[in-house]
Order: structure tokens, then sequence, then C-alpha cells
């Protein structure tokens, strides 16, 4: 679907900017100044050239492409064996700070700063060879500014997203993430239902795996979903074709057969807008988080805002006419609110009615909520035989979450489970895990759906109990003090 | 059914996986006037499958009853007929997102083996994508081949019998993934990078010893791919129980007992199945570990082929 030519960058893509393992999502736009890990600089020169060219910010804020430097390392090496001999005095170092600031306002390369430190570098030779690498990498990565523009992906945003701004995504580990994908059998062809407060993440995660075929219902609380997450993807129109949204509010009236479209939540672009700063507020990196999310949001406003400023002028242009234009102005206001929220109805009457054939293929379920109402409602409009997935940044939710559903019935194999993700450096002779992991990820609840039989409830209950669980086990705990 | 398209009811040929309950499963071959033993039973496919909708409870000969499930990757995964140790879906899911995959990546994979991660990967790139399996043992590529028959996926892989590390993926510059699990995955990178598209695209290797990891992480290096990562995800599964605990006597006075510093055995949990609650007991629900888990399956080492 996508890929294939559009593997070159383009002006108003959706992007995400590397630098080591830090990433920003960003949309490519010209003489639009970006900052990114304290440097500035601008994208127009990135345009044209193939996903995944590594460029270097030179004077100006423009970028060039990295050139493939041959690495000087075939001099004759000095190294010493241990560091039995090397004191901390603070002075292995000659350049000083205000030497260093001189060669980088000079605009000289950042290898070549590299190079003098090792140079001026007192211990330098003393050094382990394995400790000199450690030493040049580091250097390396102060001083030598290489960004590199990405194609934005699911394993992209996601890792993206769980660095910078975690509170967001409530806490979803990447890996998490691909767990629920792959339990909910996400592909092609799937109808959909998805209840997410991850900022659209999980939700532009589901629309990747579809690629575009089939139908994704997205349920959302309060007056709209929120998609800025979504939004980094770049998804090209058609994708959205197929993509509904029906408010939570609405899926009691829904369930018991009373919903009308009479009442209709708020205005969906106010209440975003007001989510959006809430979450901020409780949030830990409110400033990182603004520049990945803000982004690709302006757009929206900027269309609407110089078309109005047009028109004003136009207006005050001819002062005659200003009060006619003015009425006309209102009347069409008028009739465009109407129009959209027609609109807005006939959207919600198509998302209705998908729902009421009570036959999607899967339920993702992630968000700040608690799950069991989520589950024991949403449930209702899964066929039997689809694999569901429930998010939780915390087990206990999810403990109850398991005991409701088994008295509900309906479902089966049900797993309450966590991953643990461990990085590791390979180099030789120095492969260890890496010293720092995740401490969590969240957990994920899972399970089948099966035909519920309506007059089970009571009297077939515990057979259904026993059939899930092995006589031994039920030993067990009947055994225990209780 | 397909593995790749959810279908609502059960149809002669189709594979169905029986559910006994608590991960007792098996997979089954629907067939008019077939008949599958189970320990409740007998199941008549012509008359107890067969029309029936999936996810359905069906009443076998001795009273007892199953649920016919619509078969998926993850469910082949836990149910398949082993001819080689196996992925499962918790690598897979990570190597799938990874990857990069989505409807219509070209992926290729070697070896096939008992195809685990081949259903995955074919469910994930279907309808336009495509999945080239090489695997040079020619019985497991055989089987592998009449597998992808019945579970309705051959159009959308090709598995050929020949040797990776010699002869390739018999594809090149068409690739945007390429997975290894083999024991000499660094005599591949170079086949692997030629197989990936021009403008790049993503590889994984999948090995159970470090020492396979460090010398497939030189042959990348040397052959010029980035983003080199190596990582290892473990799944822990918790069992939900509902636990007590005894409040040790510590010969507090009789006169005493109205205030037990804590509260103790007052909440009665609803729904709760212990109704010979005992005073002097606290009872809360908890995830508890399982004794044993699977403490390591391989390394997943990661990397970028960058264009040049």
């Amino acid at each position: 679907m996508e890929g294939g030519p559009s593997a070159r960058i383009r002006e108003g893509d959706c992007a995400v900017l590397k630098r080591d393992e830090v990433f920003k999502a960003v949309s490519v736009l010209r003489r639009r100044k970006i900052i990114f890990e304290k440097q500035w600089f601008y994208l127009d020169n990135a345009i044209g050239h193939i996903y995944g060219t590594t460029f270097e910010v030179t004077s100006g804020g423009n970028l060039q492409p990295k050139q493939e430097v041959e690495e000087t390392s075939t001099e004759t090496k000095e190294a010493g064996t241990d560091n039995r001999n090397i004191v901390d005095d603070g002075k292995s170092q000659k350049l000083t700070h205000d030497d260093i600031k001189a060669l980088k306002d000079k605009g000289i390369k950042g290898q070549e700063i590299v190079q003098q430190l090792i140079e001026n570098s007192t211990t330098f030779r003393d050094k382990t060879e394995f400790a000199q690498d450690k030493y040049i990498k580091k250097k390396k990565k102060k001083y030598e500014a290489v960004i590199t523009v990405v194609k934005p992906s699911t394993r992209i945003l996601s890792t993206m997203y769980y660095a910078r701004e975690p509170g967001k995504i409530n806490h979803l580990r990447y890996d998490t993430l691909a767990q629920m994908l792959t339990l909910g059998n996400i592909h092609a062809g799937n109808k959909m239902i998805v209840m997410e407060t991850c900022a659209g993440l999980v939700l532009g995660a589901v629309m990747e795996r579809m690629g575009g075929y089939g139908s994704i219902i997205q349920m959302y609380p309060g007056g709209g979903p929120v998609r800025a997450a979504t939004s980094c993807f770049g998804f090209p129109k058609p994708f959205f074709d197929n993509l509904h949204e029906f408010p939570l509010s609405k899926v009691q009236s829904l369930l018991s057969g009373t919903f009308s479209t009479e009442t209709l939540p708020a205005e969906p672009e106010e209440n975003t807008l007001v989510e959006e700063e809430s979450n901020g507020l409780s949030e830990e990196k409110q400033s990182s988080l603004q520049e990945a999310e803000e982004e690709p949001a302006p757009e929206a406003p900027m269309d609407i805002n110089p078309t109005e400023e047009q028109d004003t002028m136009d207006i005050s242009a001819e002062d005659v006419e200003f009060k006619e234009n003015k009425e006309k102005e209102n009347k069409e206001n008028v009739r465009e609110k109407q129009m959209k929220q027609w609109e807005r109805r006939k959207k919600l009457q198509e998302a209705a009615a998908l729902l009421r054939e009570k036959n999607a293929d899967g339920l993702i379920v992630a968000s700040k909520f608690h799950p069991t109402p989520l589950l024991l409602s949403l449930l209702e409009f899964v066929a039997p035989s689809r694999p569901f997935v429930v998010y939780c940044q915390y087990k206990e939710p999810l403990l109850e979450c398991y005991t409701k559903l088994r008295e509900r019935g309906g479902v089966i194999n049900l797993k309450l489970s966590e991953t643990w993700l461990r990085n590791y450096q390979v180099l030789p002779d120095r492969s260890h895990p890496k010293l720092t992991m995740s401490g969590g990820g969240g957990y994920l609840l899972s399970g089948i759906t099966v035909v519920l039989e309506k007059d089970k409830s009571d009297s077939s209950n515990p057979e259904a109990l026993k059939m899930e669980e092995p006589s031994s086990k039920r030993c067990k705990l009947q055994d225990l003090p209780c | 059914m397909s593995f790749v398209e959810y279908g609502d009811t059960i149809k002669d040929g189709d594979t169905a996986i029986v559910f006994l309950g608590h991960e007792s499963m098996f997979p089954v071959k629907v067939q008019h006037g077939s008949v599958t033993q189970t320990k409740y039973g007998v199941i008549r496919h012509s008359t107890d499958l067969i029309g029936k909708k999936y996810g359905s409870k069906v009443t076998c000969s001795k009273g007892g009853w199953v649920f016919i499930l619509h078969p998926t990757p993850e469910l082949w995964t836990m149910n398949l007929p082993h001819r080689t140790q196996i992925l499962y879906s918790t690598d897979i899911s990570i190597i799938t997102m990874m990857l990069e995959l989505k409807p219509g990546s070209i992926v290729c994979e070697s070896g096939t083996g008992s195809g685990s991660l081949s259903h995955a990967l074919i469910r994930t790139v279907a309808p336009t994508g495509h999945l080239y399996t090489v695997e040079f043992h020619q019985q497991r590529a055989e089987k592998a081949r009449e597998e992808f028959r019945e579970h309705g996926v051959e159009h959308l892989v090709t598995v050929t019998n020949q040797d990776v590390c010699k002869n390739g993926f018999g594809v090149s510059s068409i690739a945007d993934a390429v997975f290894l699990d083999i024991p000499s995955p660094w005599e591949a990178i170079g086949h692997a990078k030629s197989a990936l598209k021009a403008e790049g695209g993503r590889i994984c290797s999948f090995s159970p010893c470090i020492e396979q990891v460090q010398r497939t992480c030189l042959a990348l290096e040397e052959s010029g791919f980035t983003e080199i990562n190596t990582l290892e995800i473990l799944l822990r599964v918790y069992n939900v129980r509902t636990v007590s605990l005894q409040i040790p006597d510590l010969g507090r006075a009789a006169e005493d007992n109205s205030s037990p510093g804590f509260d103790s055995s007052s909440p009665s949990p609803q729904g709760s199945s212990c109704a010979n609650l005992q005073p002097g007991t606290v009872q809360f629900k908890s995830g508890v570990p399982l004794r044993e888990v699977v403490g390591h399956t391989g390394y997943l080492t990661f990397a970028t082929k960058s264009l040049l």
C-alpha cells in the first residue's frame, strides 16, 4: 500500500527525526525552524532525499547529507592495559572550556573537535583500547551532530512516545503494544473496535496493520477522539474512509435500543483541545511532550485563519455592502453549521449501524479508565470466536476484570500477562545486558469470545468454571485456609 | 475459513480448533463424514460442526462439551505439529513490529521450520504482500507447502527448498524485511542484504546463544547495516487467585478482640467462592506468577539496511 514510490521525503510529509536513540515527530515544511536535541535547523534541504538519509547540521541551520567518511583509525594505536596509573586530577584535558567554545564558534566540524580533544588528552594513550573506544564514542555523540530523517512507523512512534511522553500513552511500552496487535490478530479486512486514551497511538498501530482494508470503530470518551499520535503516521487519505467513531456515553443507549442522534456530544474540536491540555498539565515532561504532539496539529487552525482574515479585509474595502455581506455570511454560517451537524449525525448513524450488527472481529482497549465496565459493555458488539485484548497500566483492575468476565461467561482462554524487555550491548569481548531496563510496561488481559448462552447464567456456571480450570487447581484453591 | 480472513460458519475443509478448556485444545480438519474423539466423547463433523457458527459450544457424545474456534496464527502456534523448535507469539509479536510489517510488505524468512512464524507473517502482510520462505530440509519444506495450501494462504507464500547460506532467498532487491532463524545467521547476512530493496529495509536474526549473536552483529556491521540492536523479550503469565492469609494469634487478650488492630476478615469480597471464611483471615485477589516460566527463548538482533 504505502512505501514504494513515496520513499522520498516530500513537503508536507509526516517524518521522524532521529539522533542516536532519540526520536521526534515533525511535519516537513519549508522555512520552518525545528529545534531538536538542543539544535535548530530547517528541513528544506532534506526534501527530495530518500527516507533514511543522515544529515549534518551546518551553519545557518541547513542540512547537508552526511558523507561516508573513512575512519582514520589505522594509525599506530597506543593503549594501556589497565588503569593503575591513571589519576583523576581533573587536568588531563589541556583544552579549556573556552577553547572548545571558540572551536565551535569558528564553525569547525565536530569530527575535528573530537580529534583535538583526543590529542589534548594526556591520559588518552594510557587508557585501555576499550576505554579509548568509549571516550571517542562519548565525544562523538556530543560534538558530531547528525540527524537521520526516517519514515514514521508503529515501531518508531511507539518507541518515541514511550521514551518522551509515557504519561500520554498510559505507560504502554512498545513491546506491550506489539503483543496487543498480535494477540488481537489485527490484520487487513477486520472490523475492529478500538477504545483507547493513548493519544491515538494504539489506533494508529491498528490502522497500520490493517493497511486501509476493513473498518475500525473508535469509541471515545468526552467530546471527540484524540488522534494526535495517529496523525504522526502520515496515513494516506483512504485509510480514514472506513475509520468511524462512536461516543462512549452512547453505548448504553445503543445496547438498550434507545439510541438516537438527537443529542450529539459537544463539538469534537473543542473538546479535543481541552482534553489535550488537561493531559499535558498532569504530565511530568510537559515541554518535550508538546514538542512532539503539537507540531502536526497546527495545520488545522492555520488553514482556517488565513481565509477569515481575507474575508474581513474584503469587507472593510467595500463598506457599502458591509451589512448585506454580514447577513449573508451569518446565513451561510448557520447553513454551514447545520450541514456540519447533519454530517456528524450521518457519521454517527453509520457507526451505530456497524456496532448494532454485533459482529466485530475484535476489541482492543487501552485507556486510563477502569477496564471492567468497558469490557462488559463493548464485548456485546464482538462476534463469537474473536480475540480481545485489554491493556492496563496496573495489574489489580485486570484481576477484577478477569473475575467479572468469568462471571459473565461468553469468554474463554483468559490470560493475564506482562512482558519484560531486556536490551543488550553486543561488542567483541564486551557483551552484556544494558545497565538499565524498563521497570514496567503495563499488563494485558486477553481472551477469545464464544457464543454466550442466555440461560446458562446460574445452572451451568459451575460447569463452565470447571471446564476452564483443571480439577487439580480447583482442589488446591479449596484447600487454601479460607 | 482462511488464516487471513474471518468466516462465520464452519465449512467442509476448514481447519478448526477444538477447545477443551484451560489451554487444552487441538486442531481438527473438518471433513464430511469424519469423526473426532475427545475425552468428552465423539464429535461428528457432518452434524456437529459443518454449518455451525465458529465460537459455538458443541456437545459431544458423552454429554461433555467443547468450543469450536476459528483458526488464527496464534492458536495455530499453540497447536501445530512440531517438526522443529518453534517461535512463540511473544517473540513473534516483537519481530512483526520491529520489522515494520504491514499489509503489502514483502518478507523473506529462513528456515521455515514448523511454520509457526510463517503463518503470523502471512497474516500480517496479506492481502497484497508476500512471504518468501526458504527451508533446506526437503521434507519440512514439502510439509509447509501442504499446510499453506490447507490453510488457504498458498497464494501469499513461496516455499523454496535450498540452503539459504549458500544460495540465498532466490529473490533480490524486493524485500522490505528479512528474518533469520538458522544456526549460522552470519553466513546468510550477505544474501539477506541482496534480498532487501535498494532503498533499504529491516532485518532480524533469532539466536539462542550469545556467541551466535556476536558473530551476527559483526557480520551485520561489516555489511553496512545500521541501528544494530539486540534484545530479549520474556512473557510472564499470572494466575488469578483469591488468597487468604491468616492473622497470627499474638495472644491478644480475649476482651480486646473488638479492635483487631486493622480491618481483617470483615470485607467480604463479592462473588467469593470461599463460603467458609473464618474470622482472623484476610482475603485478597492476587496475580500469582506460574511456578516455572520460560526464562530464555533467544536473542533477537534487529538492524536496518540503509541506502548506500
